[in-house]
C-alpha cells in the first residue's frame, strides 16, 4: 500500500501573468483515498486537471501510475446514450462482447441501478445519474478515480447517501482516490488524508490525517475533529482548542 | 372534426349571404368537384410531386452542405467570425428576391425552384448548426478524450448526437419555409407544381380549382411537419426537449 499512484514534483501552474498553483508536493499512495479543500477560486480544479493529464503544470512533473479516469461534477454523461451504453463507455478496452455486457451488468448491481440499464440520463435523478457516473469511471481497468466535486449539485440528503454509497463502492472496488471538494465535512467523513491549500496562488497549507477505519459516520469524532483542524486551517473556525473547551464546558 | 366542420360551414354561409360575387367567391360544393376533376385528371398529382420533389431535392442540398459547414464554423471560431456577417446578410435576404437571376440562370422549372428552396434552408441550417456546436457542453469532449475516443469517433459519437435536437428543431422551421417559398416560386418561374396550379386557376379564373390547390398546399404542409415530428420522438435526442 505504500507505493505511489501518483507523484507530485514541485509543481506550478501559472496562467499568463496570473500564478494559480505555486510549488506544490504531493504524494498519493496505491489504495489511498485524499481530499483536496480549499477556498473557492484556490485552484482545486486546476490541480485536478494536472494530475489527470488535461492540463500540462508550468514548471516540475507529475508522475502517474495507471489508469485514470474523472468524474465531473454534474452532467457528464452522454444524454443521447442509455445508461448501459453510458457505462460501456468505460469498457472500450474490452475486446468482447459477451464481457462488457457481463461487466455493465455487474456494474449496474454495484451503483443498485440495474433496473435502469435502458434509462436515459434526464429520467433520472441528480443523486442517480452521479452513481452512473461513478460506474463508468469504475469499468474496466481504471486505477486513479479523480472527482471533481461529484456531489455538490446535489441536496444536502442526497450528498449524504451517496458518501456512504462511494463508501461502499470502494470497498467492493478499491481504486486510488481523489477528490476535489468545497464541502470539508463531505472530505474529513471519506478521505484518509486531506490536503488543505491555501487562498491563490494555492500552496499545500496543511495536511490533515484521518485513522479512523473507512466507512464513516459524519457525525463520528475522528470526522468532527478532522472538520475542526480543516476549518482552523481554513481561518473559519477561530481555534480549534477553544471550540473544543466550550464542548467540555457544555458537557459539565 | 369539429373545427373543419365549422370551417365549412362558415365558408357556406358567407357563400349564400353572397357578399363576394359568385365568380369571385366558389362554394363547397364546386370545391369539392373540382377536386375530384383534378384528381381524376391526374394533374393534381403531378403537380404535387413536382413541388415535393423540387422542395426534397433543394432540402437535402441545403441540409448535406449546410451542417457541414456549420460545423465547421461552429468548431473554428475564426471562421466564424469572418463568415457571420455574411451568412447572417444571406439569411435575412427573402430568396423570392433571387427569383429573377434563378430564372435567368437556371430558367423555368426544377433547377430553379430547387435553388430558391435551397437558398431558403441552406443559411439558417448553418446557422443553427453553428451555434448550437459552439454550444456543445466543454465536459462532453473532456469524457471523449478521457475514454480514448478519436477525432471521427467524436463527430459521429458527440457533436452529432449533441447538436441532433437542434438540428431537428431547425429541419422543422426550414421545411416550413421551403414549403412557402416553393409556392411562390412556382407561382412565377414554374409551368408546373402547386404553386404553378395557383397561378393557372387564376388565370382561367376558375377559382373552385384555385381553393383545391390552396387546400392540398396547406395540408401537405402539415404532413410534412408532422413527418419531420416524428424524429423528436427518436429516444436518443429526447433529452434535448424533456428538460
Amino acid at each position: 500500500m505504500n507505493v505511489p499512484a501518483i507523484q507530485v514534483l514541485s509543481v506550478s501552474r501559472s496562467f499568463g501573468p496570473l500564478e494559480v498553483l505555486r510549488e506544490i508536493s504531493l504524494e498519493i499512495r496505491k489504495g489511498e483515498f485524499l481530499a483536496i479543500v480549499g477556498p473557492s477560486g484556490c485552484g482545486k480544479t486546476t490541480l485536478l486537471n494536472l494530475l489527470s493529464g488535461f492540463d500540462k503544470p508550468t514548471s516540475g512533473a507529475i508522475v502517474r501510475e495507471g489508469q485514470i479516469r474523472m468524474v465531473y461534477q454534474q452532467d457528464g454523461l452522454f444524454p443521447w446514450q442509455t445508461v448501459g451504453k453510458n457505462i460501456a463507455l468505460g469498457l472500450r478496452d474490452v475486446r468482447s462482447q459477451s464481457d462488457r455486457v457481463q461487466q455493465v451488468q455487474e456494474l449496474l448491481q454495484l451503483i443498485r441501478l440495474a433496473d435502469f440499464e435502458n434509462h436515459y440520463p434526464h429520467q433520472l435523478s441528480g443523486g442517480m445519474r452521479q452513481r452512473v457516473e461513478l460506474a463508468r469511471a469504475l469499468a474496466g481497468s481504471s486505477d486513479i478515480l479523480l472527482m471533481d466535486e461529484p456531489f455538490s449539485s446535489l441536496d444536502y440528503l442526497t450528498r449524504l447517501r451517496l458518501r456512504q454509497e462511494l463508501s461502499r463502492i470502494l470497498k467492493e472496488r478499491p481504486r486510488t482516490a481523489v477528490l476535489v471538494t468545497h464541502d470539508i465535512e463531505e472530505a474529513a467523513q471519506l478521505a484518509d488524508r486531506v490536503v488543505v491549500l491555501s487562498e491563490s496562488p494555492a500552496q499545500v497549507r496543511q495536511e490533515v490525517r484521518i485513522a479512523a477505519p473507512r466507512p464513516r459516520d459524519p457525525t463520528q469524532a475522528a470526522v468532527v475533529r478532522a472538520m475542526q483542524l480543516i476549518l482552523t486551517e481554513l481561518n473559519i473556525e477561530p481555534d480549534a482548542r477553544q471550540y473544543a473547551g466550550a464542548r467540555s464546558n457544555e458537557r459539565e | 372534426m369539429l373545427a373543419v366542420a365549422t370551417l365549412v360551414a362558415t365558408w357556406y354561409s358567407v357563400w349564400l349571404s353572397g357578399i363576394f360575387h359568385a365568380s369571385a367567391f366558389p362554394a363547397p360544393l364546386e370545391v369539392a368537384r373540382g377536386f375530384v376533376e383534378e384528381a381524376r385528371s391526374g394533374r393534381l398529382w403531378t403537380d404535387l410531386v413536382t413541388s415535393l420533389f423540387r422542395v426534397t431535392c433543394g432540402f437535402l442540398l441545403a441540409v448535406l452542405t449546410g451542417v457541414p459547414i456549420g460545423l465547421w464554423m461552429g468548431q473554428k471560431s475564426w471562421a466564424r467570425t469572418s463568415f457571420l456577417p455574411v451568412v447572417n446578410f444571406f439569411r435575412n435576404l427573402s430568396p423570392l428576391a433571387w427569383i429573377p437571376f434563378a430564372i435567368l440562370w437556371f430558367g423555368v422549372g426544377d433547377a430553379s425552384a430547387t435553388f430558391l428552396i435551397f437558398l431558403s434552408v441552406f443559411f439558417p441550417v448553418v446557422l443553427a448548426t453553428m451555434a448550437a456546436v459552439a454550444n456543445i457542453p466543454a465536459v462532453y469532449s473532456r469524457v471523449a478524450h478521457d475514454y480514448g475516443m478519436g477525432d471521427v469517433e467524436k463527430l459521429i459519437g458527440v457533436t452529432l448526437p449533441a447538436i441532433m435536437p437542434q438540428i431537428i428543431i431547425t429541419l422543422r422551421v426550414a421545411a416550413g419555409v421551403a414549403w412557402l417559398v416553393v409556392v411562390a416560386a412556382e407561382m412565377i418561374a414554374g409551368r408546373d407544381g402547386l404553386g404553378f396550379a395557383v397561378m393557372d386557376s387564376r388565370n382561367g379564373l376558375r377559382t373552385d380549382l384555385l381553393v383545391v390547390a390552396m387546400i392540398v398546399i396547406g395540408l401537405t404542409g402539415v404532413a410534412i411537419d408532422t413527418a419531420l415530428v416524428q424524429l423528436t420522438k427518436i429516444p436518443s435526442v429526447r433529452w434535448g426537449y424533456d428538460r
